[in-house]
C-alpha cells in the first residue's frame, strides 16, 4: 500500500530502533494525515530524535514498517531524503553565505531547477519582506528572521511534508507567533508540518500531537481529546502526568 | 540602599562586539538571598552579562559589584566567592562524576566531604552513578553535575545562564524547586531563561531584549501595574480567528497563545458586540473570556511599544 494512494502522509507500524541492548524507540505505531499540523512531543530522552531521524531517512529501523512521502522507510531513506523538508534550531542556514546563496544552495542540492528557483526564491522573499536583504551575509541577521528565513529554504523544493524540530528554542515572543503563522499558512495550502516543541502553547496550535514516554507513544489525539481524557486545564498538565512515570532519561 | 544588602549591583553596564550592542547600559540590583531572573530570548545580552559579572571579560563601561566587591578590582576574590554555570555544558566529559566533583573541590582549596551537605540534595540524584564519565551523561544529569560542581565550594551568590534550556517542561520545574532550596540555605541566585513561563519562579526580574531592560519588577507587581484588558478568545476556526481580529479597529493587538489567542482591548471594545460579529461572520463555538496577563503577555506589550 503507498501512502500516496491514501490520506497518510506517514504511516508507520511498529517501528523500533535498538542501539546494542538498548531500545530506544520502542514499536511505535501512528499516522499522519495530509495537511496536518501535527506535534511530535516527549520528555528528554523519550527517543523523539531517534523516531523523527527514522522519519526523515536518515536511520534505518531495526524493526517495523511504514512509509513517509509515499516512500518505504526500511528501503528508501535516499528518496525520503529529496521528498521531505526539513529545519532544526540548531543548524539551517550558512552564516557566510547571502540570503540568496543560501536559497540557491540548498534549492541545488534538492534538483530545483535554476530558473524556477529564482523565481520561487524571489516569490518567497518578497513574502517574508525580505527581498531588500537579498545580498546580506546571514549572519548579520537577528535570530528571528534566520528562523523565518530557513522556514521557508526548508520549504523552497515545494515538499509535501516539512520537519521542524525545535524551530522557535530562544526566539522572543513576537517572532516565535510570526514564525507559527507561517507554519499555519503553509499548512492551509496543504503541507504537512511535523514539528517537536518544548514551548507547552505551541502544542495547542497542532491538529493532533503525540507524547512519546520511554520509546513508546503514550498518548495521541488532538489537544482538546487528550485534555478531556486526562481530565486536564492545560496540555501543560498532561504532558507532566505523562513523564512522571518515566524511567528513562533524567 | 546599602551595598551590603545587596549581592550583585550593576550600574550603566554596556559591552560591544564590533558594531553589535550586547550590553546597553544595563542597571539592575540583585538582593541578597533572593533568586533573581534574567528573562529575554537569544540576543538579549543575558550571556554577556554574567561573564562580565564572573570576571571572565570586561565591559567597555559602567561599574558594578558582586557580594559587595568591584568587578575589576576585586576580581580574584569575586572568583572564589561565586559559582557560575555557563549556559554550553563544560565540564570535563573524561572524567566521571566523582572525579569532575573532586575536580572542582580542589581548585577552590574545599573536599567534596566538607560542603557534602549543600550538594547533597542534588548530588545524590546522581551519584548511583559516580563512576559514570560526564561525557556519557543525559541533559538532566549533566545538568544536576554542572550544578553541583559550581556548588561545591560553598558560594555566597550563584550564576545559572540558561540552566534549563533545551531541557523538558518536568525536569525544568524540578530544577527550579532545587533552586528554591538553595535560596533557603542563604544562597543569592541569578538565572537567565528564555522561558517566560519560568518567571513566576522568581522574586523578582528583569526582561530583556537585544542588550536592554525593558522592566525590572516581582512577576507579581509586573502583572497587577500591567496597563490593559487582556482577553482569551477562540472559535472553531483560529487561523481564521486571528486574522478577522487582526481587523478589528477596537482591539490594539491579537496573537497566539496556546488553546485561547489572546487580544488587547483597545478604546470602544464591547465583548458583547465582538461575539455577535463573529458570529455573524461564520465563527462557530466562539468563546471569549478576561484573563489575567502572564509574563509573555507583558513582555509582548513592552516589546510592542519600542520596536514592532
Amino acid at each position: 500500500m503507498s501512502s500516496t494512494e491514501t490520506n497518510h502522509i506517514i504511516q508507520v507500524k511498529d517501528l523500533t530502533k535498538q542501539f546494542g541492548t538498548f531500545t530506544a524507540v520502542d514499536h511505535i505505531t501512528f499516522e499522519v494525515e495530509r495537511g496536518e499540523i501535527f506535534g511530535f512531543l516527549g520528555a528528554n530522552g523519550a527517543g523523539k530524535t531517534t523516531a523523527m531521524r527514522m522519519l526523515c531517512g536518515l536511520s534505518y529501523p531495526t524493526s517495523g514498517n511504514g512509509t513517509v512521502a509515499g516512500f518505504d522507510v526500511v528501503k528508501e531513506g535516499e528518496k525520503i531524503k529529496r521528498h521531505i523538508g526539513y529545519m532544526s534550531q540548531r543548524f539551517s542556514l550558512y552564516d557566510d553565505l547571502t540570503v540568496m546563496e543560501n536559497m540557491e544552495l540548498f534549492g541545488g542540492i534538492y534538483g530545483v531547477k535554476r530558473r524556477e528557483l529564482k523565481k520561487r526564491a524571489t516569490t518567497l522573499l518578497q513574502k517574508l519582506k525580505f527581498i531588500e536583504e537579498r545580498d546580506t551575509m546571514v549572519k548579520a541577521l537577528p535570530l528571528g528572521w534566520k528562523q523565518k528565513l530557513a522556514f521557508a529554504v526548508a520549504t523552497l523544493h515545494s515538499p509535501e511534508i516539512v520537519f521542524l524540530d525545535e524551530p522557535t528554542g530562544g526566539v522572543d515572543p513576537i517572532t516565535r507567533r510570526q514564525f507559527w503563522e507561517m507554519i499555519y499558512q503553509a499548512a492551509s495550502q496543504g503541507t504537512t508540518i511535523f514539528v517537536t516543541t518544548h514551548y507547552m502553547d505551541e502544542a495547542e496550535y497542532c491538529n493532533r500531537i503525540s507524547m512519546m514516554v520511554d520509546g513508546k507513544i503514550k498518548a495521541l489525539d488532538t489537544p482538546a481529546n487528550l485534555k478531556k481524557s486526562y481530565n486536564a486545564a492545560s496540555i501543560d498538565e498532561v504532558f507532566r502526568t505523562l513523564a512522571r512515570d518515566a524511567q528513562r532519561g533524567d | 540602599m546599602d551595598t551590603s544588602t545587596l549581592a550583585i549591583e550593576v550600574k550603566g553596564i554596556s559591552k560591544s562586539y564590533g558594531t553589535v550592542k550586547a550590553l546597553d547600559k544595563v542597571s539592575l540590583d540583585v538582593r541578597r538571598g533572593e533568586i533573581f531572573g534574567l528573562i529575554g530570548p537569544d540576543g538579549a545580552g543575558k550571556t554577556t552579562l554574567f561573564k562580565i559579572l564572573v570576571t571572565l571579560l570586561n565591559a567597555d563601561e559602567g561599574t558594578a559589584t558582586v557580594d559587595g566587591l568591584d568587578i575589576v578590582k576585586d576580581y580574584r576574590t569575586i572568583r572564589s566567592r561565586v559559582g557560575y554555570m555557563p549556559g554550553k555544558f563544560s565540564l570535563y566529559p573524561d572524567l566521571t562524576i566523582e572525579e569532575n566533583m573532586e575536580f572542582f573541590a580542589t581548585l577552590f582549596g574545599v573536599t567534596v566531604e566538607q560542603n557534602y551537605d549543600l550538594v547533597a540534595p542534588i548530588y545524590k540524584q546522581i551519584e548511583p552513578f559516580k563512576k559514570r564519565r560526564a561525557g556519557r551523561l543525559s541533559g538532566g544529569m549533566k545538568q544536576k553535575l554542572a550544578l553541583s560542581c559550581a556548588l561545591i565550594h560553598k558560594p555566597s551568590v550563584l550564576f545559572l545562564d540558561e540552566p534549563t534550556t533545551g531541557v523538558d517542561a518536568v525536569s525544568r520545574s524540578e530544577f527550579w524547586d532545587m533552586l528554591h532550596n538553595l535560596r533557603e540555605q542563604g544562597l543569592s541566585i541569578l538565572a537567565s531563561t528564555p522561558y517566560m513561563d519560568e518567571a513566576s519562579r522568581c522574586d523578582r526580574i528583569a526582561l530583556c531584549n537585544t542588550g536592554r531592560v525593558l522592566d525590572i519588577d516581582s512577576p507579581q507587581h509586573m502583572v497587577e501595574k500591567f496597563d490593559g484588558r487582556i482577553y482569551g478568545i477562540k472559535s472553531h476556526n483560529m487561523y481564521d480567528l486571528l486574522k478577522e481580529l487582526r481587523d478589528n479597529r477596537c482591539i490594539s493587538s491579537c496573537y497566539t497563545a496556546g488553546e485561547y489567542h489572546h487580544l488587547l482591548a483597545g478604546a470602544g471594545f464591547d465583548l458583547g458586540d465582538l461575539k455577535q460579529r463573529l458570529i455573524a461572520k461564520g465563527h462557530s463555538d466562539v468563546e471569549i473570556k478576561s484573563i489575567v496577563p502572564n509574563i509573555e503577555d507583558i513582555f509582548i506589550k513592552l516589546l510592542s511599544n519600542e520596536q514592532y
